[in-house]
């Protein structure tokens, strides 16, 4: 893998300058992401319960606990795939579900509100989902594109260094049908890097993975958390790469957060019962 | 049947520019057929309850009036109405636009629905407007399973043109008609026009099987040289999407 400087912080300086005039306050008051008493239901069923966390700038957390426990709408509703039921997530110190109104009370935000805020989050998800219409360069440039208005050509540029950070620069004109599941997540992680995420949501990315091709896409996860100040939440059942790359680890239970804290605390002297059946469970 | 055949031989201008019409009623009918299907299908997918309404009222319309009386409303009654006379190709035209694009439009609903989910919530991630979600992302796939029922209705509808034949459009029904009466050989001409028929329609079948690899290809989805003989497009289950 990727041992040489990555391209990419070098890159988020000068995309900056002469791209999209991002809104990138760096208020040292606020934490990056805070959940306020976020609550998510579908129908009668509550998904998420009064969540409180936060997530400090340049932290790579990792959401664990039981299926169904909450943690993929956590992303989801970062990502503004969902609408929260109650509760404000805050961006930044801004509301990132609601727009501040002038006497300063909360609204739910407007899909123009939303297309600003999502600008700072980028996803990658468990089925990949690479556009097939597309070649593997196109997908990666689309939205630089036509989304941030970058010039044609610096953005084939970069998505070549993005190719060649994810070990695919030979893939630069393959379909994505005629990539490998693992090849295939690559592309999707450089396709979201090349937005310039703030925020980088990881949805179970291994999960749909053969055995054999994990390990590469988790070792470039791993070069990325260590060489870029990306901040990331991942989504996990790989115990390893919560260890390796996270500084923190919340357990989660029934849409609540049971214990957080690093991973050395919660792997090898968690606090909770129910993080210790957890653990004993998937380990 | 030699009478037929020499008749045959002596109308052939006649036979030609019936041949025309039939062809001019299918491509222009299919071209604004078209058109609808995308109006139509696209307002029924749209978040606006009054635009899904509207779509829903007029597919259901002009699905659950038949053809021949829509034909005939264009030709006979329109005239009354408003006093003006459309010409009979252009009343086919508008007819079969209107009819096949009814059916048209419940073809691209269901082939943007079948795209996966998410290949839309990709394309919100990476922030991309509704349009261009639209545009680049979502139709482009949904075009592919889109065109083995469109394929159908085209057939459909170039099998309805000689309904031409009764608001007196000189198409190749009326002209074979022509020939026929004149001549009494009701078996050969009647054959004829079967021949005539499957010929058009097995043309359109392979000119469509072509149109399905090609867009099929720019999804990365391999199709064999076989199936563009296949005259029944199969819709393919394996849709390319994220997921292997």
């Amino acid at each position: 893998m990727a041992t040489e400087p990555l391209p990419l912080q070098k890159n988020a300086a000068t995309a900056a300058e002469d791209v999209v005039p991002v809104a990138v306050s760096k208020d040292e008051g606020h934490p990056l992401v805070r959940f306020d008493k976020v609550v998510k239901r579908y129908g009668d069923h509550t998904v998420l319960d009064e969540l409180d966390f936060t997530v400090e700038r340049g932290e790579h957390v990792t959401l664990i606990g039981p299926s169904g426990s909450g943690k993929t709408t956590i992303l989801r509703l970062l990502m503004t795939l969902e609408r929260v039921s109650d509760g404000v997530i805050w961006i930044n110190g801004e509301p990132l579900t609601h727009i501040r109104g002038q006497d300063g009370s909360l609204k739910p935000a407007s899909e123009k509100h939303l297309r600003a805020a999502r600008r700072k989050i980028g996803m990658v998800f468990q089925q990949f989902n690479l556009f097939p219409n597309m070649k593997v360069l196109q997908n990666i440039t689309e939205a630089p594109v036509n989304v941030l208005g970058m010039d044609r050509d610096k953005a084939e540029a970069r998505a070549r260094e993005l190719l060649e950070l994810v070990g695919l620069s030979g893939k630069v004109d393959a379909h994505p049908s005629q990539l490998s599941g693992g090849q295939q997540q690559r592309v999707a992680i450089a396709r979201a890097l090349a937005m310039e995420p703030e925020i980088l949501l990881l949805d179970e990315v291994t999960s749909a993975l053969d055995p054999e091709l994990v390990a590469g896409v988790l070792e470039l996860l791993s070069d990325i958390a260590r060489n870029t100040d990306i901040t990331m939440l991942c989504v996990t059942h790989e115990m390893n790469f919560a260890r390796d790359v996270s500084e923190k680890v919340l357990m989660f239970d029934a849409g609540r957060v049971v214990e957080s804290g690093s991973p050395e605390k919660i792997f090898t002297d968690p606090s909770h019962e129910r993080t210790r059946e957890f653990l004993n469970a998937v380990l | 049947m030699n009478d037929f055949f020499s008749a045959f031989a002596d109308d052939l201008p006649q036979l030609r520019s019936g041949l025309w019409v039939t062809l001019e009623a299918t491509v222009f009918g299919a071209l604004a057929a078209l058109l609808l299907s995308f109006v139509l299908g696209l307002m029924s997918l749209s978040r606006l309850m009054l635009s899904r309404g509207v779509s829903r009222v007029v597919v259901e319309f002009f699905r659950g009036t038949s053809l021949y009386v829509q034909l005939f409303w264009l030709y006979y009654a329109m005239p009354q109405l408003t006093g003006y006379e459309l010409t009979p190709v252009l009343c086919g035209v508008l007819a079969f636009g209107l009819n096949y694009g009814a059916y048209g439009a419940e073809v691209v609903r269901g082939a943007v629905n079948s795209v996966p989910r998410g290949q839309y919530e990709a394309a919100l991630a990476l922030n991309m407007s509704p349009l261009h979600r639209m545009r680049k992302v979502i139709l482009p796939q949904a075009w592919v399973q889109m065109i083995p029922s469109f394929t159908n209705l085209l057939i459909q509808l170039l099998k309805a043109t000689p309904l031409l034949w009764l608001i007196s459009a000189a198409d190749l029904m009326t002209a074979i008609e022509k020939l026929r009466s004149r001549t009494g050989e009701t078996l050969t001409a009647y054959a004829t026009l079967l021949v005539c028929y499957f010929v058009l329609a097995y043309a359109l079948t392979l000119l469509m099987n072509l149109l399905e690899r090609s867009a099929k290809r720019r999804l990365g989805l391999a199709a064999g040289g076989k199936s563009l003989l296949k005259s029944r497009s199969a819709v393919s289950a394996a849709q390319a999407g994220g997921a292997r």
